[in-house]
């Protein structure tokens, strides 16, 4: 599928026509989980983007000397590498956020977006290809997490980005950040994806 | 007393699926039919009870003692990757009508999330012993299969209804699973 698709078709596809969450429906548990507040979405989903980078990058290059049989643990061996460098980097550096995402950066790993990246895409095309497709399907995942972190945070908490625009001891939908919300949320937005998507085809 | 508390809270109060959103993939792949949601139930109940076995003797006599805990990631997934492999090698030999009935879920098994999740989860619990870690993780794996089954079960009947277009496919099913996990938050302050 990829061979045809222009450079720009390639980086923009992960964005709309296979958005990682609301289309191909991967990576559904740190979309779920974590996605109690936009700065938690966004740190998250930065987090793998950063992953999904490196790994298409280092799966696009040693490509042609892994052995097509041991390809699969090969690869997961790559990205727990590079999970491991991203719990020390904001264990390190981002702590508030280490402690919010908690049991979730580890699982970063088994994240079905990142090794089907490598899978389908990374082991089959050249490395500057593989970076674009990276940065496009990383995208997509960065946005849908937050939008989806900031409608529950807004409709939750009465607030975006941890900025409050409703007083302070007013009430807000608590449902909303908690976890039946995650999946109601997602329902309703993905309800709406799919009506643009048909829209516009 | 405490393994009865420990049990309530990982099947009830803190759902693996519906309150802690692990194993989201299985629970909204394979849950079409009640019939493959309990094989599905099985296979995860004894992956997770082995992987929880074999990662907290890792961890606990291997990765601790030589001071490598930051390698825990790699090694557990590996651990679990090849356990997997292990599994559905021995099931083969020597328990074929067990290997058909979980066989084609095992591969599977690798990616769910829950698997690596409850293994983690299980160093954090306080007073740690193997016993109460390979506990905490067959409770899990019995809270992710009532999850499963319940959600099956519906499921089976909303093939039947008449759902708006846009709503069809993904959107209602997250909708019958965040109701679901609405029920399950009753739960809360129970432990």
């Amino acid at each position: 599928m990829a061979k045809t698709l222009s450079p720009k078709e390639n980086f923009y596809k992960g964005i709309l026509k296979e958005n990682p969450v609301f289309v191909m429906l991967l990576g559904m548990c740190p979309t779920l989980g974590v996605t109690s507040s936009a700065t938690n979405g966004f740190g998250m989903g930065v987090a793998t983007l950063f992953v999904l980078l490196m790994s298409n990058i280092a799966v696009s290059l040693v490509k042609t000397r892994i052995p097509d049989k041991v390809r699969i643990p090969a690869f997961i061996i790559i990205i727990a590498s590079f999970v491991t460098v991203v719990e020390m980097l904001l264990e390190a550096y981002v702590p508030f956020l280490y402690e919010q995402l908690g049991i979730f950066i580890p699982l970063i790993v088994v994240n079905c977006i990142i090794l089907g990246r490598a899978e389908a895409f990374a082991s089959k095309n050249n490395l500057k290809d593989s970076v674009l497709d990276a940065l496009g399907m990383g995208l997509g995942f960065v946005m849908s997490l937050t939008l989806l972190g900031s409608v529950r945070e807004i409709l939750g908490n009465g607030s975006i980005f941890d900025w409050k625009f409703v007083p302070e001891n007013a009430n807000t939908f608590i449902l909303f950040i908690l976890p039946p919300g995650a999946f109601i949320v997602l329902a309703y937005l993905s309800a709406l994806f799919n009506k643009f998507m048909i829209k516009t085809k | 007393m405490e393994y009865i508390l420990i049990f309530i809270a990982a099947v009830f109060v803190n759902n693996i699926v519906l309150s802690q959103f692990l194993g989201i993939c299985p629970f909204l792949g394979v849950s079409n039919k009640v019939s493959t949601s309990v094989g599905m139930a099985g296979a995860v109940l004894f992956v997770i009870t082995l992987a929880t076995l074999t990662t907290y003797l890792l961890h606990q006599y291997i990765l601790v003692p030589a001071g490598l805990e930051y390698l825990r990631t790699i090694a557990f997934i590996l651990v679990i990757a090849a356990l997997v492999q292990m599994i559905e090698i021995i099931l083969k030999k020597v328990s074929p009508p067990l290997y058909h009935a979980l066989g084609i879920f095992l591969p599977l098994i690798t990616t769910n999330c829950a698997v690596l999740g409850v293994a983690i989860l299980a160093l954090g619990l306080e007073n740690g012993s193997l016993l109460k870690a390979v506990f905490f993780g067959m409770a899990n794996s019995l809270g992710f299969g009532l999850a499963l089954i319940l959600f099956a079960s519906i499921r089976e009947h909303l093939e039947l209804a008449n759902i708006p277009k846009g709503l069809q496919g993904v959107p209602i099913n997250l909708l019958v699973a965040g109701l679901l996990s609405l029920a399950f938050l009753g739960f809360t302050g129970l432990v």
